[in-house]
């Protein structure tokens, strides 16, 4: 905590020329029984990079949605450059020169990127007086910001670095001063991630107001100069950057010390487990996604899978979780060969010991809309202690089973009577966990366990992952953050175009050497010829 | 999001809809020169205001009940079944064939075999489009409606062939003798020592009554009811969790099919004790409208089919009663409560809702 944080009950100060952009006072919001912001005050000053971090759920994207109108306030006032504003809507929001760039791009993909621009804030029926307007000032700004996109590019085919640009110069055109920027290098490559914050630090030169959502301490301490922490609702902290540290902001965010590195004993695999031989996926438009994948599974052991995504890492989530179909190749488990090819769905992979947390839970993992209880059960829906007579199920056992897994698991709210979607994202993930590893598998398949998932949530979800190798079960772990599969596998292997690249051990190799191999180079193939 | 408390979500926002849709056909009855609160007046005592217009509207709703419960089920998977006056048409056949059959034994022994055979034949005119679906992708949509001509088609050729009453020219079958004759409501209420006036209702209201709650179990309750929400909310994660896509539209469409063919136990085997041409009516589609206004649950379905029930026998008297408003003004009602309570559901439930933020924010 420094002199920085504000108590904000309107204190004019009489020496500052300019009000301040943003102040937000006793701001309050809650959803049902979830307080999501709990009297929350906020002070940013006019161009100024403020970062706000935050555990998933701890209310950060419900304060900015209520300052964009997304939602309304239940209590608590607004002041936009020290004016009172009411806003009801995201056309208040830019009406009041706020601009958003969502986590989630709100592009209209087969525009082109100067129609995307325009779109809602054409001047007239006419296109085409718009379009030269924004073609001019495209221009005007990308001299400006280093905002480089060609107009006449169709988003689609933009790389995602670049549709994030085309969200900036949607808010710039409409005369945006303060710009909030939700988790905004979360699809980024660290290259791109560089090229934002450049761009950041142009507007700011410019006087531009930024507001910057993320959990990445890193990138707070990189380019803000105050940072506000918000845990369960409530604002804890709003410090200078310049006097803090990631130990003590971490610290704030989850109300105890973490541990960034994981805690575990060597691994002492043990019999193998799970052998894939020449595995290949070919998907229904004749793309090869795996081509001939080998690779063996022990018990006790962590692999990971490091990539780029987009390299046949989901496909072979997918095709050992009994998703999709094997195109060619052998798996087999327990010394039992699996059947690749469509004889053999998901519930006969479970059946057989493979449990799978798969990469994207909100279309795969979770049926969002159904409840808690509903979902801690999905998969294993069909096993005998869930059903009862005539082919209805025992709800009573799955309400109860679902309350403990939500304790063990501490997945917060514990109500299993809320839907999926009303959970924060660690806390579904939460749920998934607890479903398939209470189950018990012999082979865990995880992808991206912790993405968009808080540093609290993180530890936890690591912690699990590490006892379940220490009982002896096999773990393949897909992740593309490299820290991630640095800090948490026995092995690695790294997949690049479908194929494997390369095999690693975490101690003999570093972030660089993955690196490039996720780019398809083995360095030490290159150093040997 | 939005919440509004859950009597306004139920109770209010269909009311008000539905005080918009008459609000809009008065005006429509004022544009032909008649008075909209006599022709109202008229449609609700026509429709509620004796038993015999109560029975006939719960006549009707029976068809829509069973109509609308069929579209409701496969609403659940994401499935549209329009097939539903094909399904229907066939689980007339079915009925027929053990009606005409069994018609010299008691109805107790008829009744069941013919619920049966209902189902089987109506279900058996869903399946084709379900396989379709789930195996060659073809959309279910457009195979349904397909499968609807083709139903009408085929009645027609039975009813002028096999099915067809010997030495009459009318497309229709022998009349079935007492062991095929559901009992109507008035003989029912005769058991009872009470009396009623004569009506087409009958026994088959209570076996769609069970068939609601039969769907709420099959739903809410059962591991394939399970299966199928999963399945119809998001079919990716369906599939991850070891459901099997083909079996699981197979079996809804089964169903559904089958709902859709009971609704003939009530025209055929109750009102006419004969298979004719046209027994369906329309019963078909009105069940695709049934279904969303009742959010395809079986409460909200039975709620829809009695307002349906009261639309069409209201609607009948209302022509009958005053001749400038005709058959084809009925209709127009009848779309202006579909399109208010369906497609324009939106137009009351914004304000609806903002009305409770406020009021919320207020205190």
């Amino acid at each position: 905590m420094s002199d920085v944080a504000q108590t904000s009950k309107g204190r004019s100060d009489a020496t500052a020329s300019l009000p301040p952009a943003i102040e937000l006072s006793g701001i309050s919001k809650s959803f049902g029984p979830v307080q999501a912001n709990k009297d929350i005050s906020l002070t940013v000053q006019k161009g100024a990079i403020h970062g706000i971090v935050g555990e998933n759920g701890a209310g950060k994207s419900t304060l900015m949605s209520i300052l964009y109108g997304f939602y309304q306030a239940d209590r608590g006032e607004i002041k936009i450059n020290g004016k009172p504003t009411q806003i009801h809507n995201s056309d208040d929001a830019i009406a009041a020169g706020i601009g958003m760039v969502h986590q989630h791009f709100m592009l209209v993909q087969p525009f082109t990127v100067l129609e995307n621009v325009v779109l809602g804030a054409e001047d007239g029926a006419l296109l085409r007086p718009s379009l030269a307007k924004a073609r001019k000032l495209l221009v005007e700004l990308a001299h400006e910001y280093e905002l480089e996109v060609d107009p006449d590019a169709v988003v689609e085919e933009l790389a995602v670095g670049l549709q994030q640009r085309v969200e900036i110069l949607k808010a710039l055109y409409r005369s945006a001063d303060i710009l909030i920027l939700d988790e905004p290098t979360g699809v980024l490559t660290p290259a791109e991630a560089d090229h934002l914050f450049r761009i950041l630090e142009g507007l700011k030169a410019q006087g531009k107001t930024i507001i910057l959502i993320t959990h990445k301490l890193r990138e707070i301490m990189a380019i803000t100069d105050t940072v506000s922490v918000m845990r369960r609702g409530e604002m804890t902290a709003t410090v200078k950057t310049s006097e803090t540290s990631p130990t003590e902001l971490a610290e704030l965010m989850v109300g105890r010390r973490v541990l960034l590195q994981v805690d575990k004993d060597v691994a002492t695999p043990g019999e193998s487990l799970l052998q894939v031989k020449d595995l290949k996926v070919t998907d229904e438009d004749g793309v090869d996604r795996l081509k001939s994948i080998s690779l063996e599974l022990k018990r006790g052991e962590i692999l990971g899978v490091a990539g780029v995504a987009g390299n046949g890492q989901s496909a072979l989530l997918e095709v050992l979780g009994g998703i999709t179909e094997a195109s060619g190749g052998q798996v087999i488990l327990n010394g039992q060969p699996l059947d690749l090819l469509g004889g053999n769905d998901a519930g006969d992979r479970r059946k057989a010991g493979i449990g799978h947390v798969p990469e994207d839970r909100h279309h795969l993992g979770l049926i969002m809309k159904f409840l808690a209880w509903e979902n801690t059960t999905f998969g294993y829906h069909g096993e005998p202690e869930f059903n009862a007579s005539m082919g209805l199920m025992n709800q009573r056992e799955m309400l109860e089973d679902a309350r403990g897994k939500m304790e063990r698991f501490d997945i917060r709210p514990p109500d299993p009577k809320l839907k999926a979607a009303n959970f924060s994202g660690g806390n579904q993930q939460k749920i998934v966990l607890a479903r398939e590893i209470e189950r018990n598998p012999d082979v865990l398949l995880i992808g991206q366990p912790t993405r968009g998932v808080d540093i609290g949530a993180i530890e936890f979800i690591h912690q699990q992952i590490v006892a379940l190798r220490d009982q002896g079960k096999a773990i393949l772990l897909v992740s593309v953050e490299l820290e991630e599969i640095l800090a948490l596998s026995d092995r690695i292997i790294v997949m690049f175009d479908g194929k494997i690249s390369g095999e690693r051990l975490p101690g003999e190799t570093d972030e660089s050497e993955l690196g490039l191999l996720m780019a398809g180079i083995d360095p030490k193939a290159e150093s040997a010829a | 999001m939005k919440s509004i408390p859950r009597w306004a979500d139920l109770a209010l926002i269909p009311f008000l809809n539905l005080f918009l849709a008459f609000f809009v056909a008065g005006l429509v009855v004022v544009f032909i020169g008649e008075d909209p609160f006599r022709a109202m007046k008229i449609m609700l005592t026509g429709a509620l205001g004796s038993d015999y217009g109560i029975g006939y509207t719960l006549f009707y709703t029976t068809n829509f009940i069973f109509t609308g419960l069929a579209v409701a089920v496969a609403f659940h998977g994401s499935l549209f079944n329009i097939g539903g006056e094909g399904q229907a048409a066939l689980g007339g056949v079915g009925v027929a064939v053990v009606a005409l059959t069994l018609d010299g034994t008691h109805w107790l022994i008829t009744f069941p075999l013919a619920i049966l055979s209902a189902a089987i034949f109506g279900a058996l005119w869903a399946l084709v489009p379900a396989y379709l679906q789930a195996k060659r992708g073809s959309h279910i949509v457009i195979t349904t409606i397909m499968f609807n001509y083709i139903g009408a088609k085929l009645l027609g050729f039975l009813m002028n062939g096999p099915l067809k009453k010997e030495g009459s020219m009318a497309p229709e079958s022998r009349r079935f003798e007492d062991g095929a004759q559901l009992p109507f409501m008035q003989d029912i209420a005769g058991w009872f020592g009470m009396e009623m006036t004569r009506t087409p209702l009958n026994i088959s209201f209570f076996v769609a009554l069970i068939c609601c709650v039969l769907v709420w179990l099959l739903i809410w309750k059962s591991k394939f009811g399970y299966e199928l929400r999963a399945f119809g909310f998001q079919q990716p994660a369906a599939i991850y969790a070891g459901i099997n896509p083909v079996k699981i539209t197979v079996i809804t469409m089964v169903v559904s099919g089958a709902l859709a063919g009971m609704m003939a136990l009530n025209t055929v085997m109750g009102e006419q004790q004969k298979l004719v041409l046209d027994h369906v009516q329309g019963a078909g589609f009105v069940g695709i409208a049934v279904a969303l206004m009742g959010r395809s649950h079986p409460v909200g379905v039975l709620l829809a089919a009695i307002l349906f029930g009261v639309l069409y026998q209201g609607g009948t008297e209302l022509a009958f009663e005053i001749p400038a408003i005709s058959r084809d003004m009925i209709v127009t009602i009848q779309a202006l409560v579909i399109l208010f309570m369906g497609a324009l559901e939106n137009l009351v439930r914004f304000p609806v809702e903002g009305m409770f933020a406020r009021l919320s924010r207020g205190n």
